[in-house]
């Protein structure tokens, strides 16, 4: 169709033809909640007021109306919600639920009662801000406080990654050499509760891509009994705290593997991260979900200018793939990790830490093979010299960043670069001071 | 790289604004174009101004911040005209379509955009028309024909097939409220006025 000039601006006058087929326009929650509908867990237990999010109320409409056989089970407490999927996926039911904000830091101690017991749930975080003082807007610290629980993490730009997300989640969190618990988080009000477009795929390709689910043991299986969750002494713990280790370790090829599977499906390729215009850049932002996408905006404008700048954009945070990410990073002059939460390490937020933490592993060169995965000691990141690295807290509490404070941020990262001194490790931005 | 244009809707709790922009929104991704629809989620109160906003374009729009400078700004209820909000970053060449029976020239002056030449105000009595129409002083839907009709955004035939489709999805098979709003839409198309 060609373009014209409407009053609007330059613009394609739509004729009758409308939308490709499998384009939708949902909010990032109803993007989630059809995921799971096209999935169709055995059970969904969920908390059904605030702090929760209307994705399981979508859902609970979908299991009013007959369209899934899930049992879903209404509790009392998002402590109650993580219990109740506890309990269905260790009886070998494939299970799900989900929350955001205090919803999940009440979850806190199932949280790694799930993992430990290594139970594949899948579990979409809308993240949002804890309190006090009160706040419902996007925030990170949710998800980032449960960093450490052994829950495999997926971030998501928009409601498109989302929904890719929860689909892969389940092949992932299922896969046998693997057997953990995945979050996909996608960004609170900015994803969850504004309509956007995305492709969805036909029911039955959902179906067939996450298959049937039939663990090898259960609680439920009177052939071969187990026990969820004895008592683990000194004798024991180290053991299985070590095998989860592994899990998480084995998890980054399932990742990958099942990512390649649902690019055949959806023809949708996703990675650990995602490097955009990183090739030839000097200087670049890291940042996690939707401010990635106006990260992407500003890039390509910049990059009109001429100004060599891109993004860095990590998909897969747990587990961290800090080496490839260090060795796509090398040879930049100067880079700004963003973080949509802070540590209170007065140190950087969390993905900064773990971000210049991997390009220190990556520089001092002395990467063990066996502790850090097969690119290690070899990756093209050697021998180039790694990036200058500043801090950026943003977006707490909800507070917009848009295009103005992203140029701001390559701005800096261009002074850095031409006067070598990278000032303030760790700034904030968009705030008052 | 495509044009994104951006449109601000300005009404207070209750009016419909958030609901204007999510369905212009589906509407326009129904007829093929890249979209995005969200309101400004702040304590929700009835008659408090709200905010809601609109990204348009024909490639997928990745920019995920506030509209700050819309080139439509749609305002559902004239006294917050009164509130320079309402004017705050519209884009050179931009236009604003205000509920109102007052004439676009009065408005103009009331707006304080005399010298602004290059934007483009219109104004339609979108309330007047929902209560003949719908029965309830309901703006939203007629100013969704207004915007269509000063933004050119969607070919009107089209707007209107796929607007029915979406509100009779809305309305569960209410037929009275579906004609009622599209009535309401056409009537608003066909009367505002950009003096």
């Amino acid at each position: 169709m060609a373009q014209t000039e409407t009053k609007a601006g330059r613009f394609t006058a739509r004729g009758p033809k409308g939308r490709p087929a499998g384009r939708v326009a949902l909010t990032g929650n109803e993007a989630v909640a059809l995921a799971m509908r096209q999935i169709e867990p055995d059970v969904v237990a969920a908390y059904p007021i605030t702090p929760q999010t209307d994705i399981v109320q979508y859902f609970s409409s979908f299991v009013a109306d007959g369209r899934v056989a899930t049992e879903f089970v209404t509790v009392e407490s998002e402590h109650s919600a993580m219990s109740a999927t506890v309990g269905a996926a260790a009886a070998g039911a494939r299970a799900m639920t989900a929350t955001s904000a205090n919803g999940l830091a009440l979850m806190w101690e199932v949280l790694y009662i799930a993992a430990g017991s290594r139970l594949p749930i899948v579990m979409p975080v809308v993240n949002r801000a804890l309190s006090a003082p009160i706040n419902i807007h996007c925030d990170h610290s949710d998800a980032m406080g449960a960093r450490d629980s052994a829950w495999i993490q997926l971030w998501s730009e928009d409601a498109q990654e989302a929904y890719d997300n929860v689909i892969q989640a389940v092949r992932i969190a299922e896969h046998p050499d693997v057997h953990l618990p995945v979050m996909v988080c996608l960004d609170g009000f900015i994803i969850s509760h504004a309509l956007m477009n995305l492709e969805v795929l036909p029911d039955e390709v959902v179906k067939d891509f996450v298959g049937s689910y039939r663990p090898d043991s259960s609680l439920l299986d009177p052939e071969r009994p187990i026990t969820v969750g004895p008592l683990d002494l000194y004798d024991f713990y180290f053991e299985h705290k070590r095998q989860q280790a592994e899990a998480m370790r084995a998890a980054a090829p399932v990742i990958r593997e099942v990512a390649e599977d649902y690019e055949t499906v959806s023809g949708r390729r996703y990675g650990d991260f995602d490097a955009y215009r990183l090739e030839d850049a000097h200087t670049a932002v890291v940042v996690l979900g939707s401010a990635a996408g106006t990260a992407r905006f500003v890039v390509d404008e910049l990059r009109r200018d001429g100004r060599r700048v891109g993004l860095l954009k990590p998909r897969v945070f747990r587990p961290f793939p800090g080496l490839e990410l260090a060795d796509a990073l090398a040879g930049l002059d100067a880079v700004a990790v963003l973080d949509r939460s802070d540590s209170f390490s007065t140190m950087g937020g969390p993905l900064f830490a773990e971000t210049r933490a991997a390009l220190y592993q990556r520089a001092v060169g002395r990467a063990n093979r066996k502790d850090s995965g097969p690119s290690s000691g070899s990756g093209p990141g050697n021998g180039r010299p790694l990036p200058i690295t500043v801090n950026f807290i943003y977006g707490l509490g909800g507070r917009d960043i848009d295009p103005g404070d992203m140029r701001a941020v390559f701005s800096r990262l261009a002074r850095v670069v031409e006067t070598g001194d990278t000032g303030d490790v760790v700034n904030y931005l968009g705030v008052r001071e | 790289m495509a044009d994104i244009v951006e449109v601000r809707w300005h009404g207070r709790g209750g009016q419909g604004a958030k609901t204007a922009a999510l369905l212009l929104a589906e509407a326009a991704s129904e007829a093929g174009l890249h979209v995005q629809g969200f309101p400004e989620y702040g304590p929700e109160r009835m008659g408090a101004p709200v905010l809601a906003f609109n990204r348009f374009s024909d490639e997928p729009i990745t920019l995920h911040s506030h509209v700050a400078e819309p080139s439509v700004v749609a305002v559902l209820d004239p006294t917050l005209i009164r509130d320079q909000g309402v004017v705050a970053g519209i884009k050179d060449g931009g236009a604003l379509v205000v509920n109102t029976p007052v004439p676009p020239g009065d408005m103009r002056r009331r707006l304080g955009l005399e010298a602004r030449k290059d934007l483009r105000v219109a104004t339609v009595d979108a309330s007047v028309i929902a209560l003949r129409t719908i029965g309830q002083a309901i703006p939203n839907t007629p100013m969704m024909g207004a915007v269509i009709k000063v933004t050119g955004l969607l070919e009107f035939d089209q707007f209107i097939e796929v607007t029915e489709k979406l509100l009779a999805q809305k309305f569960k098979g209410r037929r009275e409220l579906v004609a009622g709003n599209l009535e309401a839409i056409k009537a608003a198309y066909g009367e505002v006025d950009e003096g």
